[in-house]
């Protein structure tokens, strides 16, 4: 079995050209995911619903998204004139960048990674929160009414979900007694999804909410907002919200790729090899999601956050702090059956009492 | 540490560069009239589906979430405040968990109040 060796933490050199090197690659990593994404994804969800998808340009259609480029960067460039013009400008960057800062602290290969934080998974937390302001901000700043609806619902949305989002989190952060992603990475012997198959699901629902996909996709709702937040911009700034859409789901399967199925980790194959595998997976389950169910209404989404997610992952982290305690060295091939039964009673228990579409009946009642 | 988190702010810097540059593009190309340029009043009027745009966008309206918004800072705090309980547990043990189980218990008795009040209702 082959070893790939581990990279040192400060590569190529000092800290500075360390930074440099690893920023632009990590960049440019992004960037080449962003369209291999959306090629998967328009093919995909062309086969999806029985038709082939852009298949013009380029071989399979490869050269799609370097068409769409060149078409947008010629684009002319139009700004409503009722716009506030500064935060019109301001908002598609302050949506783009904690996007990307979230791909520092994931380790891509044994050490290859921008700075070990010793507060990785709250760094990634914290990070993440910041990009709600820019997607708010790109909603409001173009004085649309549609746009300041998704805007709304888009805080909404992400601060209901962040909650499920966090303590799902934090029974990985009891498994590994880190808060730092290559130990996270390295306590993975078994992947957590088997540990933590509760964990998983919760983790899994609520960035598929946090990224606005499908089913959860409100904020852009085309049928409902004509495609909500970003529906003012134009050109190279809609550009540059289009890739955040497309960045969100890059880091979002890389992080459930990391928290659950193991990260880099893999026989055989080069680790980074591994990762991409992992997210490519994971991105084909968003868009399987994305094809078959129907978009909830803003009600149901949130009643989903509040009255299921929030509740299973509470049981999950009580479950889980129980076992790390009293249980400490049970083997894992005890502890996952039990915590794969236990996550299905948990969810079918919560569905049980979850009623999805009876918002509007309770509001008559006195 | 100090270290890993300036070379955190430095790919901030980066990621700014590559959004500025992505920005500043289409200015240039503007600049070099490649991209066209002839704005005129209905063209940069608020689209709001082809009808004439009525009134402004930027009125005080119910947003419906100001029960869930107070919810969610409560259930934050809890679980930032959690985090580090959560590292050091293995070490903590027993007396660690019934502490953490007290503090988070008070948190989901609110959080159950709320429910049975119908605040975590869309309404």
């Amino acid at each position: 079995m082959p070893t790939y060796p581990a990279i040192s933490p400060d590569w190529p050199g000092n800290l500075w050209l360390h930074a440099l090197v690893i920023g632009v690659f990590l960049i440019a990593f992004l960037m080449v995911t962003v369209m291999t994404y959306i090629w998967i994804e328009r093919r995909g969800l062309g086969r999806f619903q029985a038709r082939l998808g852009p298949n013009r340009a380029g071989p399979l259609g490869l050269l799609q998204a370097f068409a769409d480029m060149i078409k947008i960067l010629t684009k002319e460039d139009i700004i409503p004139s009722r716009a506030d013009r500064l935060l019109f400008w301001l908002a598609p960057v302050a949506a783009f960048v904690p996007v990307v800062m979230v791909l520092a602290v994931i380790p891509l290969w044994p050490g290859l990674q921008l700075a070990d934080l010793n507060t990785g998974v709250l760094y990634i937390l914290a990070v993440s929160g910041i990009g709600t302001i820019g997607i708010f901000l790109s909603g409001y700043a173009g004085n649309n009414k549609y746009g300041l609806i998704g805007a709304m619902r888009e805080t909404a949305q992400l601060m209901s979900y962040e909650l499920p989002l966090m303590l799902a989190l934090l029974s990985v952060v009891i498994l590994t007694g880190s808060l730092s992603i290559t130990e996270l990475v390295a306590a993975q012997d078994v992947p957590f999804i088997l540990v933590q198959p509760l964990g998983f699901v919760v983790f899994f629902l609520a960035t598929l909410a946090e990224i606005n996909r499908s089913p959860f996709d409100l904020v852009e709702a085309d049928s409902e907002l004509a495609s909500g937040f970003n529906i003012e911009y134009s050109g190279m700034k809609f550009a540059l919200l289009y890739v955040v859409e497309y960045s969100e789901a890059v880091v979002a399967s890389v992080l459930v790729a990391t928290f659950f199925l193991g990260g880099w980790r893999g026989p055989l194959l080069p680790p980074v090899v591994w990762l991409l595998l992992k997210m490519v997976l994971v991105f084909f389950v968003i868009i399987w999601i994305r094809a078959t169910l129907p978009r909830l209404r803003i009600d149901q989404a949130l009643g989903f956050a509040w009255k299921y997610l929030l509740p299973i992952a509470l049981f999950n982290l009580v479950t889980t702090a129980l076992t790390a305690v009293f249980l400490p060295n049970l083997s894992v091939w005890v502890v996952a059956p039990i915590n794969i039964l236990l996550a299905a009673a948990a969810m079918v228990l919560g569905a049980r009492q979850f009623k999805p579409g009876h918002a509007n009946y309770e509001r008559l009642e006195p | 540490m100090f270290e890993s988190f300036l070379s955190v702010a430095l790919f901030l810097l980066i990621t700014l560069a590559f959004a500025g540059l992505m920005l500043a593009l289409p200015v240039a190309l503007r600049r070099l009239k490649i991209v066209p340029h002839r704005p005129n009043p209905a063209k940069n009027a608020t689209y709001e589906c082809g009808l004439q745009t009525i009134g402004r966008s930027w009125v005080q309206y119910n947003p419906r979430y100001y029960f869930y918004a107070i919810m969610m800072v409560a259930l934050d705090a809890m679980a930032i405040v959690v985090f580090p309980w959560a590292v050091r547990l293995k070490e903590l043990g027993t007396p660690g968990l019934i502490g953490a189980f007290i503090f988070i218990g008070i948190i989901a008795l609110g959080y159950a109040y709320a429910w049975r009040k119908k605040v975590l209702v869309w309404k």
